[in-house]
């Protein structure tokens, strides 16, 4: 039975990466904007949360509770006083500063915290399991991929049902006449932002979580994201799962015949994927 | 149509003495300038130190890195965040052919370039599929496979990487002319010939750019960075420039990467495949000094070099400045110090704008040079 748990391995792993890359799919959805500081957006928020949990000794759950708003704040703030003024015709310079930004993330919370690798401990959570029939799954990892599905639902949900999802969709498919409209698109954008900075909280939590992370850990999270995203399809969030769960089995199989190539295997079906369906498995977006 | 054609061809034949050109008093007189200072740099092995001979040839590398990614997203649009892969395959290609086959150095840094340049093929093939800012992160991830791949490769040390044998730098061609002719102990004379091959790949990367972009194909570059549509429409061939173009700068990054490595005589996959290093110093030297100029990437690495003088000792404070400092400059402005100075003085070192220039000016006259 161990190639089935390797495969219910894989497929759990897969909520993890779709969490990480479901804010970096719903931003680049509404403004096309690419954000390379994304991973280590979430390694900042996953050190928030350790903060809240070192100081005030909160529940790891709580204090992502806490965090959320926060990093909703500081997606904000980020968005409409910082990346507003990037966007544009031109994809340089949005490029250029998210990496620039990255590089100073990374280097801050360097400073803060040291390269220390860190964990936010949950005592017997982390090790709890259930019994699936003949195999074990973890409590962690399905409760990361519960989250995940109830992440997507959400956003389904709110871009789908909602009014400020209306003035989503509006601002991604025409700026102009949304604005014409009524909508302002600079303040829609920054509360796009902000959504997906407390999807980056919830990424977080589960991280610190089930891994050690450290203040270098933010680009090989942002590479898994997009390589869920590009995977899945732009534009459907449920591709990004499909994709984030290609990744993870592939990841979970290649460790399993070698741990060297745990992260190797999952480039490989990303590249794979590339070859045979370059717009993704589930693409609904044009671009 | 035809008509037209024909007054603008007799119009020319009648006017002999109108030409075309580029050149500027001031860019004759820099490029002048150009020729002195890389005269008094080949001789500075010969005078200096050898430690601010390893300084220059530090400055040199990363001019050319900068001007081949400049190159790459200043003029043909496409944004790279993996050139770690081509420093990298360069510096493993060196590495192999000299630890493995026996071979010189020398002959092997261009060696190094071509196998580059060979990875660079793939490389396009599946970073081409992807759209403007998913390039940049596609091209990325292919740069973490090559380092995850060269990790296995257990002849040159795996993870962990390996060293040059001494006799393979030493034995160098051109050593022993060097020790006979001007003194110089075997290290020096290893330090002096890798900074000789960076400067002449140096000035040879900033001839063929400054060439390219007067060229035809500048043009259509030009063209196609301001309206890829239009341009096509024109008969551009886009993708056949970007691609030409990729090729040429993972060549140019491969022998870069070859002789910087060759200088170090150490290697590990995780250094010769680092993001920091090899692409974001890069990235910041040509966005602080001014993309999509040739003065804005020299300007910049000695900016970059100044800093790192300065302020490296500071560790990660540092690399957050630079970082802070690329940002400011990318927000408030795009076209880096080089625009800054060229905006309030008019100068231009290296004009890439078409002139015409000679014949009688007859300012009434319809059609004339602007008409």
């Amino acid at each position: 039975m161990n190639w089935l748990d390797t495969l219910l391995q894989g497929v759990l792993l897969g909520g993890l990466y779709a969490l990480f890359a479901a804010g970096l799919s719903l931003v680049f959805g509404i403004m096309r904007l690419v954000n390379l500081a994304h991973g280590d957006l979430i390694v900042l928020a996953a050190f928030l949360i350790l903060l809240l949990v070192s100081s005030l000794g909160l529940d790891p759950f709580i204090a992502a509770l806490i965090a959320a708003p926060l990093m909703f704040a500081i997606g904000w703030l980020l968005q409409y006083h910082l990346l507003n003024r990037t966007l544009g015709k031109d994809v340089l310079p949005p490029l250029l500063v998210t990496f620039g930004l990255s590089i100073v993330i990374q280097n801050g919370l360097l400073e803060a915290f040291t390269a220390d690798s860190r964990r936010i401990s949950v005592g017997s959570l982390e090790t709890a399991s259930l019994q699936l029939g003949s195999i074990n799954a973890g409590l962690m990892p399905l409760l990361t991929f519960g989250s995940a599905v109830v992440v997507i639902v959400a956003l389904n949900q709110l871009i789908y049902r909602t009014a400020l999802g209306r003035a989503f969709r509006a601002t991604s498919d025409d700026v102009v006449t949304a604005g014409l409209m009524g909508i302002r698109p600079n303040s829609i954008f920054a509360i796009a932002t902000g959504l997906a900075m407390m999807i980056v909280t919830i990424a977080a939590l589960y991280l610190g979580m089930r891994a050690n992370f450290d203040p270098t850990a933010g680009p090989a999270r942002l590479i898994y994201a997009f390589e869920a995203v590009i995977i899945g399809g732009l534009g459907s969030l449920w591709g990004t799962l499909a994709g984030g769960i290609i990744l993870g089995l592939a990841q979970t199989i290649g460790a399993a015949v070698n741990p060297e190539w745990q992260i190797l295997a999952g480039h490989l079906a990303f590249l794979i994927v590339l070859l045979l369906r370059p717009r993704g498995l589930f693409p609904r977006a044009v671009d | 149509m035809t008509t037209g054609l024909e007054t603008m061809t007799s119009d020319s034949q009648a006017d002999q003495d109108w030409r075309i050109e580029t050149g500027t008093r001031l860019s004759r007189a820099f490029s002048f300038v150009c020729l002195v200072a890389f005269a008094a740099l080949a001789v500075a092995p010969l005078l200096l130190s050898r430690g601010v001979v390893q300084d220059l040839f530090f400055i040199l590398t990363m001019l050319t890195l900068a001007q081949s990614w400049n190159l790459l997203a200043g003029y043909a649009g496409l944004i790279s965040v993996g050139q770690q892969l081509f420093v990298g395959c360069g510096a493993y290609a060196l590495f192999g052919l000299v630890i493995l086959a026996g071979l010189d150095p020398i002959f092997a840094i261009p060696l190094a370039g071509v196998s580059a340049m060979l990875i660079a093929v793939p490389t396009a093939f599946f970073a081409f599929r992807l759209y403007g800012p998913y390039f940049a992160i596609g091209t990325w991830v292919i740069a973490e496979v090559g380092r995850l791949l060269l990790a296995q490769w257990k002849a040159l040390g795996g993870g962990t990487g390996t060293s040059l044998p001494r006799d393979a730098t030493r034995d160098m061609l051109g050593i022993s002319l060097l020790e006979d002719w001007f003194g110089m102990r075997a290290a020096a004379a290893a330090d002096a010939l890798s900074f000789w091959l960076a400067l002449i790949v140096a000035a040879i990367t900033i001839a063929l750019v400054y060439k390219l972009l007067r060229s035809r194909q500048g043009l259509g570059l030009a063209a196609v960075r301001d309206n890829e549509t239009a341009a096509r429409a024109l008969g551009v061939d886009a993708r056949r420039l970007k691609t030409m173009i990729y090729l040429l700068t993972a060549f140019i990054t491969g022998i870069i990467g070859a002789l910087i490595y060759l200088q170090k005589a150490r290697i590990s996959p995780d250094a010769a495949f680092s993001l920091t290093d090899w692409t974001a110093y890069v990235i910041f030297i040509t966005v602080i000094g001014g993309i999509g100029t040739i003065e804005g990437p020299i300007l910049g690495v000695l900016v970059f070099f100044f800093l790192q003088n300065a302020f490296s000792a500071y560790g990660s404070w540092y690399l957050l400045a630079l970082g802070a400092l690329a940002v400011v400059t990318m927000l408030f402005a795009p076209r880096g110090l080089w625009g800054l100075i060229s905006d309030r003085t008019g100068f231009e070192l290296f004009p890439v704008r078409r002139l015409l220039r000679g014949g009688l000016v007859v300012p009434n006259e319809k059609g004339g040079p602007n008409g």
